[in-house]
């Protein structure tokens, strides 16, 4: 056979691989609404980026007629690409090819592809589209799915990890995503969940939709485990190219400097949108673009325990993480979800080298019996270990209340923060004065002839000695008390002086958190 | 897979231009009246009953194989009340107290949800 005839056999065999399961099968893909796994592949990635490896690759089940089944790319598609130039490594699983089912050599693929991320040191990202396990496989299938989450829990903090769920992603397959950094989910077409309706219909009785179940919205909102919702996969996709901008490749690195720009303080004026008394609600995210260039903020985890906001924005051209209390939302407190949803993200700023940005604005932890059982102590105590176990630089500005348990929690001095600021209105007590007064001059207030008048009067005095920032101040717990308008300058230094910063904590094999 | 149509679009938890207009509730923190939003979660959080163990719920939702028991009846803690078959194991459910069955809630066969009344004493 002449060269010539090879190469020709060559590209007739890549063809073949190219149709995936067949137009039947991507018509059934298209009728869902999705795109096939390379079409998503393309979409995301640089064009003309994205090269792919184990084409070829073939399964090895000879039971239950398996022997005779042509599955090309044995369900998964692997390669190497760019977005926005950086070097990505990607998996696509192909629902057109036996439902993306997890055989051995699927597995082996996106291990792989693992491992090349892990060597190379770039971001993976996984998009998720499958019926689970290949139950004709049996035992493999199950050792695929556990070396796959191996694999993400070594990568995890050293390399970004992105799970992308365009489809199904059920039973056991379900903690690859769970163990990622970062997990999308589009409306009407992600479905995760450990144990699908018609169990729980046989198990229990209960009868429930695949969508109320575990779509996109109840883990965007209830559950917390998406952390991005987009209303198609298109949206998904920006979503994703975007995160990249913010994050370094790997944890060695920094993320990419942009050119700085200054925000919209013609829209976002700090002064302006803090009402001045403590009870009044606002917007924590405007005080957030008004100090990030050209006012953007990524955020993450919008939907879910909205009394806290994370994300990402830049400073100086520089990625930012904020943690921000949310004074719209519940007043901002902390509870369970609060606290979990702010400390993964502290740890992930923290391994990836991000400086962390957190604004001050709450009445406390929440109270309720709910709270208390849900384990609010184990879990509000995971916010404080992550603050103080980051030694990225960490900056507060206290911007209103800082309360208590609240003020000790976001990122105090006393948790070593490197820089402490404080608004003029912010109060930084044990309690809100109200709640302070009743307590302390109890007996003055029930003494009194009139102790609705006499518990008025101690509150405004508590107010004026203890509701300011200047006690705080007068112990060097703040470092500066500023005007709102200097804010971003403020922080620009702090984060500039920082660059270089060093915090060696003692050696240990790791932490024992209260996950 | 049928999946119900979602009316609402793609809902930031708070739109911004709703700011001015939201219709605010009070939260009370240590005495103090915060003016906020409150979320679906917090708004359905289950709110918190003292115990009754004459009120026997059951623990998991299931069916009920066999009951043990008459109304009327006196009974002692640790007699067998019923066995639930849940998650295909056939449980034994055992009185929690001492007392007398004022009334049974369930029939044999039945299938009940979790937290359901069962079985009541005196």
């Amino acid at each position: 056979m002449s060269l010539k005839r090879k190469i020709l056999e060559l590209q007739k065999k890549r063809e073949k691989v190219l149709q995936g399961g067949g137009e039947k099968a991507i018509e059934k893909q298209v009728a869902m609404g999705k795109m096939t796994a390379r079409e998503r592949i393309i979409t995301l990635l640089d064009e003309n980026s994205f090269h792919e490896y184990d084409m070829f690759v073939e399964h090895e089940a000879r039971d239950f007629g398996m022997a005779t089944k042509v599955l090309h790319g044995d369900g998964v598609i692997i390669g190497t690409g760019t977005i926005y130039g950086a070097p990505i490594c990607i998996y696509a699983q192909d629902f057109t090819v036996a439902g993306g089912s997890l055989g051995l050599m699927h597995a082996r693929k996106i291990t792989k592809i693992m491992d090349h991320a892990m060597k190379l040191r770039v971001p993976l990202i996984g998009i998720n589209d499958s019926g689970g396990a290949r139950i004709q496989e049996g035992v493999n299938s199950l050792a695929g799915y556990g070396e796959i989450f191996y694999r993400n829990t070594i990568a995890s903090g050293v390399i970004p990890q992105l799970s992308v769920i365009l489809g199904p992603c059920a039973g056991g397959a379900v903690y690859s995503p769970a163990l990622t950094d970062f997990v999308f989910v589009v409306d009407k077409i992600s479905k995760m969940f450990i144990t699908g309706p018609e169990v729980i219909k046989t198990v229990l009785g209960e009868e429930i939709s695949m969508e109320d179940l575990g779509g996109a919205r109840v883990h965007s909102e209830i559950t917390g485990n998406a952390h991005f919702y987009a209303e198609s996969e298109i949206e998904c996709f920006d979503q994703v190219k975007k995160l990249i901008t913010y994050i370094p490749w790997n944890n060695s690195k920094k993320a990419h400097s942009f050119e700085a720009k200054e925000p919209k303080i013609d829209q976002y004026k700090i002064d302006e949108i803090i009402p001045g008394n403590p009870k009044d609600p606002y917007d924590v995210r405007d005080v957030v673009r008004a100090v990030t260039d050209d006012s953007d903020f990524f955020e993450i985890q919008e939907l879910w325990a909205a009394n806290i906001v994370i994300g990402f924005g830049r400073m100086g051209g520089q990625t930012v993480g904020f943690v921000c209390n949310q004074p719209l939302v519940l007043a901002g407190v902390l509870d369970v979800d609060s606290s979990d949803k702010a400390a993964r993200f502290i740890r992930y700023c923290d391994s990836f080298n991000i400086p962390i940005v957190t604004l001050v604005d709450l009445p406390g932890y929440l109270p309720g019996v709910d709270q208390e059982h849900a384990g609010v102590i184990r879990h509000g105590a995971k916010i404080l270990y992550a603050y103080s176990e980051a030694t990225v630089p960490k900056i507060t500005v206290i911007l209103r209340k800082a309360y208590g348990g609240g003020y000790i929690a976001m990122n105090s001095r006393h948790l070593n923060a490197d820089f402490v600021f404080a608004l003029p209105g912010a109060e930084i007590a044990v309690m809100g004065p109200e709640g302070a007064a009743n307590i302390i001059f109890r007996k003055e207030i029930m003494g009194a002839e009139d102790p609705e008048k006499m518990r008025k009067q101690k509150v405004k005095e508590y107010k004026e000695k203890f509701a300011n920032p200047y006690v705080a101040a007068a112990k060097g717990y703040v470092d500066s008390v500023i005007e709102p308008e200097e804010t971003r300058k403020i922080l620009l230094h702090a984060i500039e002086v920082s660059q270089d910063k060093v915090d060696r904590k003692p050696i240990k094999k790791h932490g024992i958190p209260p996950f | 897979m049928a999946t119900k149509p979602k009316t609402s679009t793609k809902a930031s938890a708070i739109k911004e231009e709703e700011v001015s207009k939201v219709r605010f509730k009070t939260l009370v923190i240590n005495d103090v009246k915060y003016k906020t939003l409150l979320t679906e979660k917090f708004k359905n959080r289950e709110k918190w009953e003292e115990p009754n163990l004459k009120k026997i719920l059951s623990q998991i939702p299931g069916t009920v194989i066999k009951v043990y028991v008459e109304e009327g009846q006196k009974v002692k803690e640790g007699d067998l009340m019923m066995v639930l078959e849940a998650m295909k194991m056939k449980n034994k459910i055992y009185f929690p107290i001492d007392g007398t069955v004022k009334k049974i809630y369930v029939t044999e066969n039945e299938k009940v949800p979790k937290k359901h009344l069962m079985v009541e004493l005196k």
